[in-house]
């Protein structure tokens, strides 16, 4: 096995886990899709990857930027500035309808959250100053950008705008969220594994000093990296306003940047820069989402829904652990070690 | 040096919003005379709700008289923010302190500061924990079971008949929160006491805000599906209406397939009314501004009042909705 399906096993089996799980609580209806009467695709599994391409889109540029040794803490509340640049450019229009109109609301809120990216990757990489810190200072100015962009109110757009198809339409019977995050997905993937992008982003997380001096621009790789996790931040933003009608300074994406972080984690991308694994951090996102229906399904009450979380990141954190997987399978293995001589084992691997 | 100093100007250029925002705090003052100087320190600006309760009290002072200058801070949801605009009201020697508490603990020190300047607090909105009962004069707000059970009288009148029982879903607040606990308390607290035979099918919290409400409904009737359901509960309007959408968008129709209770009363949720896609609202006021200059006043004369001053609060059915709509002030 490749090192890179052994990274996905564990992660796959836990989801896989989490879906049988579902499948006993609530029977098998909860895999197979559903065709609803408008003719979009529905349910529960269905609904489960719609709800969670905000997170996925969010996930995929965390990815990248901790691949660069980074972290990204604003992505929250560039969510929530990307949502609200686009529902109060909507609602200030006479005509909410019209097809330029949305556009130039999703164009401009695309642009500035990534102007706002690219801002934090100026700070990151050419002022010195720690991800951690640089992207701090967004994380509790963002939300004041946003309510005064919507001047303390939630704007609500209203239904018959074409910008509400960017959350609840479908394209080809599949719901157009799915569409956008499995395109981001697959760009990404390419992009950086197609192409020599991939290794110099690896190469500047694992030393951007080293890489500096091999005549890679790893300033303005770092910066193209987080302009790209703001990006994806407000389409995500974009996506979540378009599915509700409506944008919420304060609460839209909030501590979402914590599960990207978690699903990027429990993807097996390490936090210390280097290698990165878009598909886990793909599957990461999907355990998270299943994980919130399941608590639901099974019974349990919104008490739990915190520790139910934290079991599942503990028990795929410690069986992503090569120490504690060896500590656990000590006492089975002491016959074989004994026949067979441990260098041996070492090259079986 | 030189990177550090461009860090803290970019660094800069980001906070200024934030600083700006707090400095509309004190726009607030009264009409002059030689009135009351009253210290207001408000919880933040973290709904519609809030926002409105808040214009309605600067706007309440201003017309007021009575009142010569209020200070109002903005405490951005932090309890040290707020325990320190207390403590320099005190400084300043206000009149009448009126506090919004963040949470209901830690309030001791700082209102027995106050208690021994001899200024005394009134509580807007929530309250603080019995054991310092003693350190405020009286709280002024929502009766939060009073609103559950207003929820709850119209459910039994309006499923008494429902002979194989009513089937209930119960989209819940922020757990552990007083408006949710006692939003649930006083509804089922009423059903229970009319004999209602009722079933509960599913109750989640969807944390009071749209984005939860829809995905925790959209849950709900993939598991459940809707076709049994008789009525949703919601705990605020954000969760309800984000549940319509959720109904909406698996094709059934909200009002009619199932009918839905909203708390709270804003213009959206009046508007979802006026559309026949809800069928009850139990209003929790925030426009009670000239209510609470009233207690302020009433305290600051030494007056006696009672521990618990409850906001006026109506309800509203469908045939209400469209009459009540242009009144909605959020």
């Amino acid at each position: 096995m490749s090192s890179y399906a052994k990274r996905l096993m564990w992660p796959v089996l836990i989801l896989l886990a989490l879906i049988v799980v579902n499948i006993i609580a609530t029977g098998v209806d909860f895999i197979i899709p559903s065709v609803n009467d408008d003719g979009r695709l529905g349910g529960a599994f269905v609904n489960i990857l719609r709800r969670s391409a905000p997170l996925l889109l969010i996930a995929l540029g965390m990815t990248l930027v901790i691949a660069t040794k980074g972290i990204d803490l604003s992505v929250g509340a560039v969510y929530a500035i990307g949502a609200a640049i686009a529902c109060q450019l909507i609602i200030d229009a006479p005509d909410q309808t019209a097809a330029g109109l949305v556009f130039t609301a999703i164009s401009l809120a695309l642009v500035v959250t990534a102007v706002i990216g690219a801002w934090n990757g100026v700070m990151v990489a050419y002022f010195g100053i720690q991800p951690i810190v640089a992207t701090l200072i967004l994380m509790i100015a963002g939300r004041g950008i946003a309510q005064l962009v919507t001047g303390g109110q939630i704007p609500k757009v209203q239904d018959s705008s074409p910008f509400t198809e960017l959350g609840r339409g479908a394209f080809l019977t599949i719901p157009i969220p799915i569409w956008i995050a499995a395109l981001a997905l697959t760009a990404l993937a390419l992009l950086t594994r197609k192409t020599a992008l991939g290794m110099l982003l690896e190469s500047v997380g694992g030393n951007p000093e080293a890489s500096r001096l091999a005549g890679i621009r790893s300033k303005g790789i770092t910066v193209l990296v987080y302009l790209v996790c703001g990006l994806c931040a407000g389409l995500a933003g974009l996506i979540g306003a378009a599915n509700l009608g409506s944008a919420d300074a304060n609460n839209g994406g909030l501590w979402i940047e914590l599960d990207a972080i978690l699903a990027v984690v429990i993807g097996g991308t390490a936090l210390v820069g280097g290698r990165f694994f878009l598909l886990g951090t793909a599957i990461g996102v999907a355990i998270i989402g299943t994980l919130e229906d399941t608590i639901i399904n099974v019974g349990l009450s919104s008490q739990w829904q915190f520790t139910a979380k934290a079991v599942v990141v503990f028990v795929v954190a410690l069986l992503q652990s090569p120490e504690f997987r060896a500590w656990i399978l000590k006492p089975f293995k002491r016959k074989p070690e004994t026949t067979a001589p441990a260098p041996v084992e070492e090259a079986a691997k | 040096m030189k990177r550090r100093t461009f860090a803290g100007i970019g660094a800069g250029v980001f906070l200024l919003p934030l600083a700006a925002c707090g400095d509309d705090s004190d726009s607030g003052d009264g009409g002059g005379g030689d009135g009351l100087v009253v210290g207001f320190a408000q919880v933040g600006a973290e709904s519609a709700w809030r926002t409105a309760n808040s214009t309605s009290v600067q706007d309440a002072a201003a017309a007021d008289d009575r009142i010569a200058e209020l200070k109002f801070v903005d405490a951005q949801q932090d309890q040290e923010k707020q325990i320190e605009a207390v403590r320099n009201f005190i400084t300043q020697q206000v009149d009448v302190i009126v506090l919004a508490p963040v949470v209901e603990t830690g309030w001791t020190d700082v209102l027995q500061e106050a208690a021994d300047a001899g200024i005394p607090v009134v509580l807007a909105d929530r309250g603080i924990e019995a054991a310092d009962e003693d350190l405020y004069v009286t709280r002024l707000g929502s009766d939060f079971v009073a609103e559950g059970r207003s929820a709850g009288e119209w459910a039994a009148t309006t499923f008494a008949d429902d002979a194989d029982g009513t089937r209930i879903l119960e989209l819940q607040g922020t757990t552990g929160s007083a408006p949710a606990n006692d939003r649930k308390t006083g509804f089922f607290e009423v059903l229970d006491a009319e004999g209602l035979n009722y079933e509960i099918v599913d109750s989640q919290s969807g944390n009071f805000t749209a984005e939860e409400g829809k995905s925790v409904m959209e849950t709900f009737i993939t598991t459940h599906g809707l076709d049994g359901i008789d009525l949703l509960y919601a705990h605020n309007d954000e969760m309800g209406l984000g549940a319509i959408q959720a109904i909406e968008e698996a094709g059934f129709a909200p009002g009619t397939d199932i009918q839905i209770i909203i708390v709270d009363g804003s213009k959206a949720g009046f508007q979802a009314g006026v559309d026949g896609k809800l069928n009850y609202i139990v209003e929790c006021n925030p426009v009670f501004g000239e209510q609470l200059m009233d207690v302020v006043v009433q305290v600051a004369d030494g007056e006696s009042v009672e521990k618990f001053t409850p906001v006026e609060e109506g309800v509203f059915d469908a045939t209400q909705f469209e009459a009540e709509l242009p009144n909605r002030q959020f």
